[in-house]
C-alpha cells in the first residue's frame, strides 16, 4: 500500500506503524457522569467496518506525523490522506467555538470559519503534493 | 457409511461405484431447535457435539459459502496446547485431548500427526521464560520439555546454531503438538453432523436477525426465514460485520494474516518449528511442502489477501534460523481474515441479546481450538451456562478489566 503523504508525497506503508480507528482522536471526558462507559467503549470495542475506515497512522521511520488514512479495509484502496493535527485542531475549535457561541447566529459563523479553514488546509496539501 | 478398512475393501473390489455423498444437502425448514450461523470448522464442531454429546436434535448450520471456505481451509494446521494463562491452557489441553481422539469420534481420517512443536529461545531470559511456561502446562496436565542445545542439535541439526543476532540456545518442545489436515477436519465434522442429523445448509446468506424485546428468535436468510430456539454465531473474521444486524458492537478487529507453502521438499522438517526472537513458524505438509506463517499484516482488512513488507518479514524470520530453507521455492500463499480480540484471547459466550450466543475472537489460533470451540459451544447453547475450561472466555471481561492478554500488549488487537 502506498499512502500519500500531505507533506511528504506517496510513501510506502511499511514506513508507518497503524494504531486503529480514527475515532480514537476523541477521548473521552473523564469527567463526565458516563466515564465508565465511555471509556470502556473508546478502549475496546470497534466498528470493524467492511469498506470505508478511518484510521490513524503514524510515520515511525519517516517525519513521526499522524495521519488520518481513509481506506477501504475490503479492496486496500486508500481513499483520502490528512494530517491528524488539522482534524483534531478542526474538531476542538468547532467545540469550543460552539461552546462559546450563544447565539444561533454565532454557531453560524463558526461552521462557516471551520469549513473555510478546511478547505484551506486542503488547498495548501494539494499544493503540496504537486511540489 | 461407516468408513474402515472394510468399507475401502468393499469399494475397491466394486470398482469404487457405491461411494455415497458425505453430507446431505438439505432445504432449510423454517423453524430450529438450534441454528449454528457459520459453517466453519467451529461452527461443524459446534453442531457435532450437539448431536453427538449433548443429545440435541433439529439443528442446522448456515454457510454463506461452502462449507471449509473460511479460516479451516486457510491455516498453517498447527495444533497445540503450550500456553501459559489459567483461563487459556485448560482449554487449549482440553481442545488437544479430543483432537487426540477426533479421528475415533468423527470416523473420519483428519490425519492427525503428533510430530511436536519445538519454541526456540535466544538468550536466557527467554529460557527462563519457557520454564515458567512449560511448568504451567504440566500443572496443567499438558506436556512440556525444555531441550537444551545439545539435545536440540540431535533432533534439528539444519538450524543456525551461531546465528550472531539471534544464537539458538534451546527449545521448549511439546511432543503431543502436531499438525492435522485441516480440510479434512471440516468435511469430518460436516459429514458426522450430518449422520447424526445436522442439516448443514451452503450459500445461505444471513442477512439479518430477528430480534423483539431483547429475545433473538431466528435468522433472516438468502434462502427465507429461519426461525430458532437458539441462535450461535461462529463467524470468525465476519464476527462485527454479522453482529452489527443484531446491533452489538464488539471488541474485536478483523485483520489478515498470511500463510505460505513451498513446492514439495523430501522430509527435511521433524515437527513444528517456532522462531522465539521474531514471529515465524514452519511445519513440513505430508505431501513434503514447507507450510510456513508469521505476523498478521497489521491493518484492518477484509481482503482475503495481504501486501509484500509482511511477506519479506516472515521469510527473513525462516531465514534467520534456517537457512537451508532460502533455495526452496514459493508455490503459493494466500490469506485468511482473523478476528482480532482486544485480548489475543477468545470469546464464547452469551450476548445482551436474550437467545443469542458468540462464538468469536479466535485471533490466529482458531485451528487448534476447533474441537475446544465446538464443545464448549454446545455446552453453552445445550445448557446456557459456560463450560469448565471456557468460564474465563466471556465477552464481559473487557469491562471487568479480566483480560486474558497472554503476549501482554494491551487493547491493542495488531499486537497480539
Amino acid at each position: 500500500m502506498i499512502i500519500n503523504h500531505p507533506h511528504l508525497g506517496p510513501r510506502d506503508a511499511s514506513e508507518f506503524s497503524i494504531l486503529g480507528d480514527a475515532s480514537l482522536i476523541n477521548r473521552p471526558d473523564w469527567q463526565a457522569g458516563d466515564a465508565d462507559d465511555a471509556f470502556y467503549s473508546y478502549l475496546y470495542l470497534r466498528d470493524n467496518p467492511a469498506g470505508l475506515h478511518r484510521e490513524l497512522w503514524f510515520h515511525e521511520q519517516g517525519d513521526r506525523s499522524w495521519l488520518v488514512v481513509t481506506r477501504d479495509t475490503v479492496t486496500h484502496a486508500i481513499i483520502d490522506v490528512a494530517l491528524a493535527s488539522d482534524i483534531a485542531k478542526a474538531a476542538t475549535s468547532k467545540m469550543s467555538k460552539v461552546n462559546a457561541g450563544k447565539k444561533t447566529a454565532a454557531k453560524k459563523t463558526a461552521a462557516k470559519k471551520t469549513a473555510t479553514k478546511k478547505t484551506a488546509t486542503k488547498k495548501t496539501a494539494t499544493k503540496r503534493d504537486v511540489t | 457409511m461407516h468408513y474402515s478398512i472394510w468399507s475401502l475393501i468393499n469399494q475397491a473390489l466394486t470398482g469404487n461405484r457405491n461411494w455415497a455423498p458425505v453430507w446431505r444437502d438439505p432445504e432449510p425448514k423454517s423453524h430450529y431447535d438450534i441454528v449454528i450461523v457459520g459453517g466453519g470448522g467451529h461452527g461443524l464442531a459446534t453442531a457435532f457435539y450437539l448431536a453427538s454429546r449433548y443429545g440435541m436434535k433439529n439443528i442446522a448450520v448456515l454457510e454463506k459459502g461452502w462449507i471449509g471456505s473460511g479460516n479451516i481451509g486457510r491455516n498453517t494446521t498447527i495444533v497445540r496446547s503450550n500456553y501459559l494463562l489459567d483461563g487459556n491452557e485448560p482449554f487449549y489441553e482440553k481442545s488437544l485431548q479430543l483432537w487426540e481422539g477426533l479421528e475415533q469420534d468423527i470416523n473420519y481420517n483428519a490425519m492427525m500427526s503428533q510430530r511436536g512443536i519445538i519454541n526456540l529461545y535466544h538468550s536466557d531470559a527467554q529460557r527462563d521464560s519457557y520454564v515458567r511456561r512449560g511448568n504451567a502446562m504440566r500443572l496443567h496436565g499438558a506436556d512440556a520439555e525444555l531441550l537444551n542445545q545439545d539435545q536440540l542439535r540431535s533432533l534439528c541439526p539444519f538450524l543456525d546454531y551461531e546465528n550472531a543476532r539471534f544464537p539458538i540456545m534451546g527449545g521448549l518442545l511439546q511432543k503431543r503438538a502436531g499438525t492435522a489436515r485441516h480440510d479434512a477436519v471440516a468435511w469430518g465434522y460436516a459429514r458426522a453432523a450430518d449422520q447424526r442429523g445436522v442439516d448443514i445448509i451452503q450459500n445461505c446468506d444471513v442477512t439479518d436477525f430477528l430480534i423483539k424485546d431483547g429475545v433473538c428468535t431466528g435468522v433472516e436468510t438468502s434462502k427465507g426465514t429461519i426461525r430458532a430456539g437458539k441462535i450461535g454465531v461462529a463467524v470468525a473474521g465476519s464476527t462485527s460485520r454479522v453482529m452489527a444486524k443484531a446491533g452489538l458492537r464488539l471488541p474485536i478487529e478483523s485483520h489478515v494474516l498470511q500463510a505460505f507453502v513451498t513446492e514439495g521438499l523430501k522430509p527435511v522438517i521433524p515437527g513444528v518449528i517456532t522462531f522465539g526472537a521474531g514471529h515465524f513458524y514452519i511445519s513440513q505438509s505430508d505431501k513434503g511442502g514447507l507450510v510456513f506463517g508469521g505476523d498478521i499484516d497489521g491493518y484492518n482488512s477484509y481482503a482475503q489477501r495481504g501486501n509484500l513488507p509482511v511477506f519479506e518479514d516472515v521469510c527473513e524470520g525462516g531465514m534467520a534460523i534456517m537457512p537451508m530453507i532460502g533455495r526452496a521455492r514459493m508455490l503459493r500463499n494466500w490469506g485468511g481474515i482473523m478476528d482480532m480480540s482486544m485480548d489475543g484471547s477468545p470469546i464464547i459466550d452469551k450476548t445482551p441479546i436474550d437467545h443469542l450466543y458468540l462464538n468469536a475472537g479466535w485471533c490466529y489460533g482458531g485451528f487448534k481450538a476447533t474441537p475446544a470451540s465446538g464443545l464448549c459451544f454446545a455446552h453453552l447453547l445445550a445448557r446456557d451456562e459456560p463450560h469448565e475450561v471456557a468460564t474465563k472466555l466471556r465477552l464481559d471481561r473487557f469491562r471487568r478489566g479480566a483480560m486474558l492478554d497472554e503476549r501482554g500488549a494491551g487493547a491493542q488487537p495488531n499486537l497480539h
